[in-house]
C-alpha cells in the first residue's frame, strides 16, 4: 500500500555549489584506503599484511565480533601501508592501485533463499552495504528485521540528486529490490521516494512511498518514525537506494564492484559535477585542480554528517557526496561579521538575521567557523522545529549527557541516529555537539541494554 | 597563561575578546557548518526589545514628577530628569552584576556567559525610580549569586534573575519597594490632585477590604476614561510604577520585535495574556469587591502584567520547556498575577510573584508532558508485543 508522507519540520541549508548535471568516470586515483572507522561498532581483524596483493571484492579485514561480517577491498592493488594510531588502533589500510582492475569472481549468486544470499554476500563483502536501526551499525547477519526500509533520495545540503545518479541503473536498481524482497522473508520491504521523483519500480513485494518535505525527509530514520516507529527489540535493515543498486550488480555480475555517481559539491569548487568514482578513493583525485580558494576544508559527505578535517582524505564507505567549504578559522569583529553586525552574510534557522527576508532562492556560502561559543542549554524550541520525531530532542540529549539509560530508553533512543540530530546541532544557538553526545549513548545503550 | 600568576585576570581578557571578536573556533566534529546565532545575539536582540521600555521609562519618570509637583516642564526638562534618575539605576545593575559574574567566571575558570546582559537591563526596569542605588547592587549580587552561581551560571537557574533581585528588593526594603514610591521626588511635595505616590494597584488595594463608598469611589473614578489610571493612559504608560512598567504600548513593541525575530516564544506570551484575561474575566463574574470589577483589559494594562508577560515568563531557561508545558506554564501564570494581586492586598504586583511560582512548578509541568510522551511509546510497544 503505497502512501505519500509529508514532513513538517526540518531545514533546507540553502548552500552555494550545487553539482551541475553530468557525469564523468574518475581517473584511478594515486591510491585508495579502507578505514575501519567508515564503520561504526567494528573492530577490524586484518586478513592481508602489507605488501599483499588484493583483487576487487577481496577480505582486507573482518569484525572481531562477527567473523562472518568482513570487508572487502574496493580496488585490485597491492597493500602499501597499514596506519595505526594510539594503542596500534588500525586507522587506514593503504592500497595502491594497479593499472589494470581485477575482480574476485563470485560466479552465480544465489538470491532465491535468503540464507544462502546472505551467505554470499558476507563472503564477498557486501554485506557492510546493509545498515539497521537502532544504532546505526551493520546488522548481525542472524537479527529478524521487522521490515527493510530504502531510502530513495537525500536531502541533505546539496545532496545529489537522486534522479540522475540512478539513471541507468534502473535494472540493477530492480535486481537489488528483488533481493530484498528475498531478504526480508515476508515482512515489507518500503522504497521511500522524493515526491515527483522518476526513480520508481514495479518489484513485486515493494511498497512504494513518497516523502515530501525539507532535510532530513530524506533520512532512512525520519522515514521510518513515519511509517512504524521502532521500538525497543526491534530492528530495520536500511539502505539507500544507490547502494541497492550496487547490491544488484554484485548478484546480477558475481563483481562487488562500489562504483556510485559521486556529487562534487561546495562553494569552493570551480566546476561543481558528479563523478563516478569508488570509495576509498583519495579526494584529491577528484577535487585535485577544481578547487578556487587555497583555505578550505573536503569533506567526505555533507556538511551536516561528513567526515573529513583537512584538505584531502578518502571517500567514506558510505557517502556519495564531497563537499568543499571554506575554513573559518578567522576571528570576526562584532559590528562588521560578528555579532552585532547587520548579519547579511549569516544564513540562519532563527530569525535573528535578515537574511530570512530573503528570497528562497538565494543561496549561501558559509564557512566552519562556529559562530559562538559553547554554552549550557539556553533558548529552546529550537531543536523541536528541525526534528520530525515524536521525542524530545533536547531531553533525550539531555538524558545522554547524564548517562541515564532508563530515561533514554523511555525517550526513544532506539528510534534515532546521530544523522537525525545533525540539524540540531546546526541551528543550536548554544553550540551543542549533540551528534558525537547522541553517538556516545547508542555506544553506551548498545553495550547495557540489549 | 595556563597557571600562570594572572590566571584569574585571563578571563576578564577572554571575555573582553570574544565580546569584541567572535572567536576562531572552527567546527572539530559533527556538523561542519554552524547557524549564525550564537548567545550573544539572542541576548542581544532581548536588550533590543527592552529600549522602548527604557526610553519611555525615563520620560515618564520625569513626566510624572512634574505632574505630581503641579508644575509644567518641557518633554526635554522630563526625559533629562528621567535620565538622571534611571542611568544610574542601569550603570549600578550592570556593573555590581557583571562584577560577580566575572569573579565567579575567573574562580570556576569558564568564559564569561552572556545571561547578565539582558538581567543587568530587566532589573533597573522593574524597581522604582527613587530606590537607593546601594539597595539595587545588594539586590543584584544577592541574585546573581543565590539564583544563578550556586545553580551553575547561565541556564542553569531555576528562578528568574531578575525577578529574584525584585523579590529580594520587596521582602528586605519594603518601604522602598511599595506604599507611595512609585512617583520620584518627595511625595509631601505632590500638589497633584490624586497624586499620593502609589501605584493604580496600590489604590486598588485599598478598595478589597473595604465597600466604604467615601473610599472606593474616589478610587475607582481614577480608572475612568477621564481619570488618572484610564485604560488609554494604562495603555500609553502615563501612570507611575516601575520605571520600564508602566507602558503596555512599549510592552507590546518589545513583544513584536521578540516575535518577529523569533526569540521570545509565543506560545508562553499568548497563553500567558489569554490566562490574565480569563482570571479577570471570572472576577468580574464574581464582583466582591471594586477592584474585582475592572474590566479584563483594563486589569491586564495595570502594573507590572504586560512586562511580566512579555519579558519574565519567557525567559527560556526558567520557563518551562516543552511546547505544551509552555501553554500551561504561560495561562497558570497569567491567571495567577491577576488572582493574587485581587487576593492579596499586600503583593499588589502579583506578576512577580506568579512568575517566580510558575517558575518553580515549570520542571513539573515538563515532567507530565514527557510522561504522557513515554507512556504513548510503551503503549504502543505493547500493542505490538500482544
Amino acid at each position: 500500500m503505497s502512501k505519500s508522507y509529508s514532513v513538517k519540520k526540518g531545514l533546507d541549508i540553502r548552500l552555494k555549489g550545487a553539482a551541475e548535471l553530468k557525469a564523468e568516470k574518475a581517473p584511478i586515483a594515486e591510491e585508495y584506503a579502507l578505514v575501519p572507522d567508515d564503520f561504526h561498532g567494528v573492530v577490524p581483524k586484518l586478513l592481508v599484511k602489507e605488501g599483499d596483493s588484493v583483487k576487487v571484492g577481496t577480505a582486507v579485514f573482518y569484525d572481531k565480533s562477527d567473523e562472518r561480517v568482513r570487508f572487502a577491498s574496493p580496488v585490485s592493488g597491492k597493500i602499501a601501508e597499514i596506519v595505526r594510531g594510539e594503542k596500534r588502533k588500525i586507522l587506514h589500510i593503504r592500497i595502491q592501485p594497479d593499472r589494470m582492475q581485477q575482480f574476485e569472481d563470485r560466479g552465480l549468486v544465489n538470491a532465491v533463499d535468503p540464507k544462502s544470499l546472505i551467505t554470499s554476500l558476507c563472503e564477498a563483502g557486501a554485506w557492510p552495504l546493509f545498515r539497521q536501526r537502532p544504532f546505526d551499525v551493520i546488522p548481525n547477519p542472524d537479527s529478524q528485521p521487522k521490515a527493510i526500509v530504502v531510502t530513495g533520495f537525500d536531502s541533505a545540503p546539496l545532496a545529489p540528486n537522486a534522479d540522475f545518479a540512478l539513471s541507468g541503473r534502473e535494472s540493477d536498481l530492480e535486481t537489488g529490490l528483488k533481493a530484498l524482497v528475498v531478504l526480508a522473508n515476508g515482512k515489507p520491504v518500503y522504497f521511500n521516494k522524493k515526491s515527483g521523483s522518476q526513480v520508481d519500480t514495479k518489484v513485486q513485494g515493494v511498497t512504494v512511498n513518497s516523502f515530501s518535505g525539507q532535510h532530513p525527509a530524506g533520512n532512512v530514520g525520519v522515514q521510518i518514525a513515519a511509517i512504524s516507529p521502532m521500538n525497543k527489540g526491534e530492528v530495520v535493515w536500511t539502505l539507500d537506494a544507490q547502494t541497492v543498486a550496487i547490491l544488484g550488480r554484485f548478484i546480477s555480475t558475481g563483481h562487488l564492484d562500489l562504483t556510485r555517481r559521486v556529487a562534487l559539491t561546495g562553494s569552493e569548487v570551480a566546476n561543481p559535477t558528479y563523478w563516478d568514482m569508488l570509495p576509498g578513493a583519495k579526494l584529491s583525485s577528484v577535487t585535485g585542480g577544481n578547487i578556487t580558494s587555497d583555505h578550505y576544508r573536503t569533506i567526505s559527505g555533507n556538511v551536516l554528517t561528513g567526515h573529513g578535517h583537512g584538505k584531502d582524505g578518502y571517500l567514506g564507505f558510505y557517502d556519495h557526496q564531497i563537499t568543499v567549504v571554506p575554513e573559518g578559522d578567522e576571528p570576526k569583529f562584532l559590528l562588521t561579521t560578528g555579532w552585532l553586525g547587520a548579519g547579511l552574510d549569516k544564513f540562519s534557522a532563527s530569525r535573528a538575521f535578515p537574511t530570512w527576508l530573503m528570497p528562497k532562492s538565494k543561496t549561501w556560502k558559509l564557512d566552519t567557523n562556529t559562530n559562538g561559543e559553547e554554552r549550557a542549554f539556553v533558548v529552546t524550541g529550537q531543536y523541536e522545529g528541525v526534528f520530525p520525531f515524536d521525542i524530545y530532542p533536547v531531553q533525550l540529549l539531555k538524558a545522554a549527557i547524564t548517562n541515564d539509560l532508563e530515561a533514554l530508553e523511555n525517550l526513544g533512543i532506539y528510534e534515532v541516529a546521530p544523522e537525525d540530530f545533525a540539524l540540531c546541532e546546526y541551528v543550536c544557538t548554544s553550540k551543542i555537539n549533540s551528534q558525537s553526545i547522541i553517538r556516545e549513548a547508542l555506544d553506551e545503550v548498545r553495550r547495557e541494554c540489549v | 597563561m595556563e597557571g600562570g600568576k594572572l590566571k584569574r585576570f585571563y578571563v576578564v581578557y577572554d571575555g573582553l575578546e570574544t565580546f569584541a571578536f567572535v572567536p576562531p573556533h572552527t567546527t572539530h566534529q559533527g556538523a561542519h557548518l554552524r547557524d549564525g546565532i550564537d548567545l550573544k545575539r539572542t541576548m542581544f536582540m532581548v536588550v533590543t526589545a527592552l529600549i522602548p521600555c527604557l526610553l519611555f521609562g525615563m520620560w515618564n519618570v520625569g513626566y510624572q514628577h512634574y505632574v505630581a509637583l503641579g508644575q509644567a516642564a518641557t518633554f526635554g526638562e522630563q526625559f533629562i530628569y528621567g535620565a538622571i534618575k534611571v542611568l544610574p539605576l542601569v550603570i549600578v545593575a550592570y556593573a555590581s552584576g557583571l562584577a560577580v559574574e566575572f569573579l565567579f567566571a575567573g574562580i570556576k575558570g569558564h568564559s564569561i556567559h552572556e545571561g547578565y546582559l539582558v538581567s543587568g537591563m530587566l532589573i533597573p526596569l522593574i524597581v522604582p525610580a527613587d530606590l537607593p542605588l546601594w539597595m539595587l547592587a545588594i539586590s543584584c549580587i544577592f541574585s546573581v549569586i543565590v539564583a544563578k552561581e550556586v545553580f551553575g551560571g547561565t541556564g542553569m537557574n531555576i528562578l528568574n534573575i531578575a525577578l529574584t533581585a525584585r523579590a529580594f528588593l520587596f521582602f528586605s526594603y519594603p518601604t522602598k519597594m511599595s506604599g507611595n514610591v512609585w512617583v520620584s521626588g518627595n511625595a509631601a511635595d505632590f500638589t497633584a490632585d490624586g497624586y499620593t505616590g502609589a501605584s493604580a494597584l496600590g489604590e486598588l488595594a485599598n478598595t478589597v477590604t473595604t465597600k466604604d463608598p467615601s473610599i472606593v469611589d474616589p478610587i475607582m473614578k481614577m480608572f475612568e476614561p477621564d481619570g488618572m489610571y484610564s485604560i488609554s493612559n494604562a495603555f500609553l504608560g502615563l501612570i507611575p510604577g516601575s520605571v520600564g512598567e508602566t507602558s503596555a504600548l512599549a510592552c507590546l513593541i518589545g513583544a513584536a520585535i521578540l516575535l518577529f525575530t523569533g526569540i521570545a516564544s509565543f506560545r508562553v506570551i499568548a497563553s500567558f495574556f489569554i490566562g490574565g484575561l480569563t482570571m479577570a474575566f471570572i472576577f468580574n463574574m464574581i464582583g466582591l469587591n471594586a477592584y474585582m470589577t475592572v474590566d479584563p483589559l483594563h486589569q491586564v494594562m495595570l502594573g507590572g502584567f504586560m512586562f511580566g508577560m512579555v519579558f519574565m515568563a519567557t525567559d527560556p531557561v526558567t520557563a518551562a520547556q516543552t511546547p505544551m508545558g509552555k501553554i500551561i506554564y504561560g495561562f497558570f501564570g497569567g491567571f495567577l498575577s491577576i488572582m493574587i494581586r485581587v487576593f492579596n492586598p499586600a503583593y499588589p504586583e502579583g506578576v512577580m510573584m506568579a512568575v517566580l511560582f510558575m517558575n518553580v512548578m515549570a520542571p513539573t509541568i515538563d515532567y507530565f508532558v514527557i510522561q504522557s510522551n513515554i507512556k504513548r511509546r510503551l503503549k504502543r510497544a505493547a500493542i505490538l508485543a500482544a
